[in-house]
């Protein structure tokens, strides 16, 4: 490419080249230079600690039932995260993920109606308004010029004042069959867990083995750069919040199957647009981008279920549990930081 | 300063006045927004514009245009600040519990909560620097930490009772004023801390603080101790925090809701005014004046008559609207 340019060719043109197969290279570098490696490090000395800790109050962190607790309230942040960690890497975040929960688990059950044959038309339904979403986010982002901060906030007023309108309180009804998705489960591994596993599995390929994936990071590590070595970099930023949109879309579809019903306050309740931001930095993701993978936030999103599950155990007052959780998420990224050496 | 006298002035002074010329030249789209939507209130409601009622605008928007002051130090150094909404509620729980309706104690407590506040932001501040943990992540700790905390002491709902004199911070004024009847503590307080964060941003601390937005390193390596400056800032945001839960709860009385959601509102009146999220663009005035048309959108809204659910969605339009507007002016002085 070098090679091509003509003579003269300005010393603006030269950092670009230098940069990206530095970046290219050090998220290839495998498993334990990977920044998920501190991250597991985490979880195992958190699921030790809580190991002790329960074991001391009289009961067993590890008990089967207990793991398919576990294993259950990680499938839906473990989905939002794996979506918000696509667009943290490329340096922006989507805050309408919760009400985009919402209204996909009001949309998914008012569809289905209890009726088995609208199981197909629902999922595609709200896919479909999934994708809408995220292409819309893209586009306000991109071509408007609207801080993602700004725009996916102002998504999550709109998506608040569409569910309003529409909806008082829970609606529509989901299928035995739908609603056997959430609560099937081989002796202790929960069927919906594959869901999460599913998900996961996708963006990782997607972000490690695609063109899509190494234009995330590059945009991530540095737009303007991207943009002058000629990547299209509106069309990522795009796509990427349609992947993360979906991504949401089907957390909704799954907590309907969970309820039973749709709910216009189950994503606001769960606090997953703030939560999955947690969860994505506690895996070892740069919010300014270009650093990270799906695979840390799938242990950061392990870690705060681990916790959770903890608290409930040892029956925690519910605010109480608001401070550890907030003290354990500051400190854990503090941890990073240090060990890093570079600002998380 | 006159364009004319700086014009002969070598160095910093001329430069000073083109930059000033600069940023009003970039941010100017906010005043005229604001400009077009309260003339626009005032053709639904002709009295609007009359002292009484813009005096009570203006009190109305006193502590949302107090928290954007405090936002925009941390967000034009680089930062964010998520805690501001938690720090109003824990403001207002907590003078309700310890003044418990005794007037004696009002002006102890408010000093206590201005401690408070500006302890918690340099909590804030010192995690995000010495930690070095992203100060999102921290001030949303933070918001877990400090709601959890004052509803742990109160069991979990607001207990006591303000005092009639604690009250009058946020809904009385100076009696008697020719021509404008009353004028409220509110805006008295709200001018005071507007004029101080001008000057604060013209003198020596405001130059730090942008040049450690715009580009930290830079800033650092010219001499700047930017740690110090980002730590100020959070203290600053505590403090403009617990100043504007003092006059809410005056204003709106006690519930546990009271400071919800308004991380968000200041942070977006901060973007409206033309700040740039990322740090080292943007002026303080047109911050407050985000924030002053953030609130006359609201007014606007109830005068419009626009039922309560759809609010939000006409809200969310317009602020994408607005924000997609002034970043179309800003795209050519970037």
């Amino acid at each position: 490419m070098t090679v091509a340019d003509p003579p003269g060719g300005e010393t603006a043109a030269a950092p670009p080249p230098r940069e990206r197969p530095r970046r290219t290279a050090g998220w290839r570098r495998g498993l334990l230079a990977s920044p998920a490696a501190p991250v597991y490090g985490a979880l195992i000395i958190v699921i030790v600690l809580a190991y002790i800790v329960v074991a001391i109050d009289g009961d067993d962190l590890l008990s089967g039932s207990n793991v398919t607790n576990i294993l259950q309230r990680t499938v839906a942040l473990g989905i939002v995260s794996a979506g918000q960690t696509v667009v943290i890497l490329l340096g922006s975040l989507d805050l309408s993920v919760a009400q985009l929960i919402s209204l996909s688990s009001l949309l998914g059950a008012e569809t289905m109606d209890g009726s088995d044959a609208n199981v197909v038309p629902a999922i595609a339904l709200v896919l479909a308004v999934g994708a809408g979403i995220g292409l819309l986010n893209g586009l306000v982002i991109t071509k408007l010029r609207v801080n993602a901060f700004i725009a996916t906030l102002g998504m999550a007023l709109i998506l608040k004042g569409v569910i309003d309108n529409n909806w008082d309180g829970p609606g529509g009804a989901v299928p035995d069959s739908w609603q056997s998705f959430g609560y099937t489960r081989f002796s202790w591994l929960p069927l919906s867990f594959f869901l999460l596993a599913g998900v996961v599995a996708a963006i990782w390929l997607l972000l490690r083995y695609t063109r899509f994936g190494y234009r995330v990071y590059a945009v991530g590590g540095d737009e303007e750069i991207s943009k002058l070595s000629g990547l299209r970099t509106h069309r990522t930023i795009i796509a990427a919040h349609v992947i993360c949109s979906l991504a949401a879309a089907i957390t909704g579809l799954f907590l309907a199957s969970r309820l039973a019903a749709g709910s216009p306050t189950v994503g606001t309740d769960g606090g997953y647009d703030l939560e999955s931001i947690a969860a994505v930095v506690l895996g070892g993701t740069a919010l300014t981008g270009g650093r990270g993978g799906v695979l840390g936030t799938l242990g950061g999103v392990f870690i705060l279920a681990v916790l959770d599950n903890v608290f409930n155990q040892l029956e925690v007052d519910s605010f109480l549990k608001d401070v550890l959780r907030g003290v354990i998420i500051i400190a854990a990224v503090a941890l990073y930081a240090r060990r890093s050496g570079k600002p998380a | 300063m006159s364009a004319a006298t700086s014009g002969f002035e070598t160095g910093a002074g001329g430069s000073r006045a083109r930059r000033l010329a600069g940023s009003l030249l970039s941010t100017g789209t906010i005043f005229l927004v604001l400009f077009v939507l309260l003339a626009w209130i005032a053709v639904l409601n002709p009295n609007f514009l009359e002292p009484g009622p813009f005096l009570a605008y203006l009190k109305r928007a006193a502590p949302l245009v107090i928290l954007a002051i405090g936002s925009y130090f941390v967000i034009v150094s680089g930062g964010f600040d998520l805690s501001v909404g938690s720090i109003v509620t824990v403001v207002v729980v907590v003078a309700a519990r310890l003044i418990d309706d005794e007037p004696s104690r009002t002006w102890p407590v408010v000093a206590l909560l201005l401690g408070i506040g500006a302890g918690v932001g340099l909590v804030n501040g010192l995690v995000s620097t010495v930690l070095r943990v992203p100060s999102f992540i921290t001030t949303l700790g933070m918001l877990l930490i400090l709601e959890g905390a004052v509803f742990l002491w109160t069991d979990g709902a607001p207990r006591g009772a303000l005092s009639e004199e604690f009250r009058s911070i946020g809904r009385q004024g100076i009696e008697g004023i020719p021509l404008i009847d009353e004028l409220p503590w509110s805006v008295l307080v709200l001018l005071a801390l507007g004029a101080a964060a001008v000057v604060l941003m013209r003198a020596d601390y405001g130059r730090r603080l942008m040049a450690t937005g715009d580009n930290d390193r830079a800033a650092r390596l010219s001499g700047v101790q930017v740690d110090r400056v980002r730590v100020i800032a959070f203290v600053l945001s505590g403090t403009c925090a617990a100043i504007a839960g003092i006059l809410l709860g005056g204003f709106a009385g006690v519930s546990a809701q009271v400071g919800s959601g308004l991380e968000f509102e200041a942070i977006t009146a901060v973007v409206l005014g033309g700040v740039v999220l990322g740090g080292g663009r943007g002026s303080v005035v047109a911050a407050m004046a985000g924030a002053l048309t953030l609130e006359a959108l609201f007014t606007w809204l109830n005068l419009q008559g626009i039922s309560g659910a759809l609010e939000d969605t006409v809200q969310g339009v317009i602020i994408i609207a607005a924000v997609a507007f002034a970043s179309y002016r800003l795209r050519g002085t970037r």
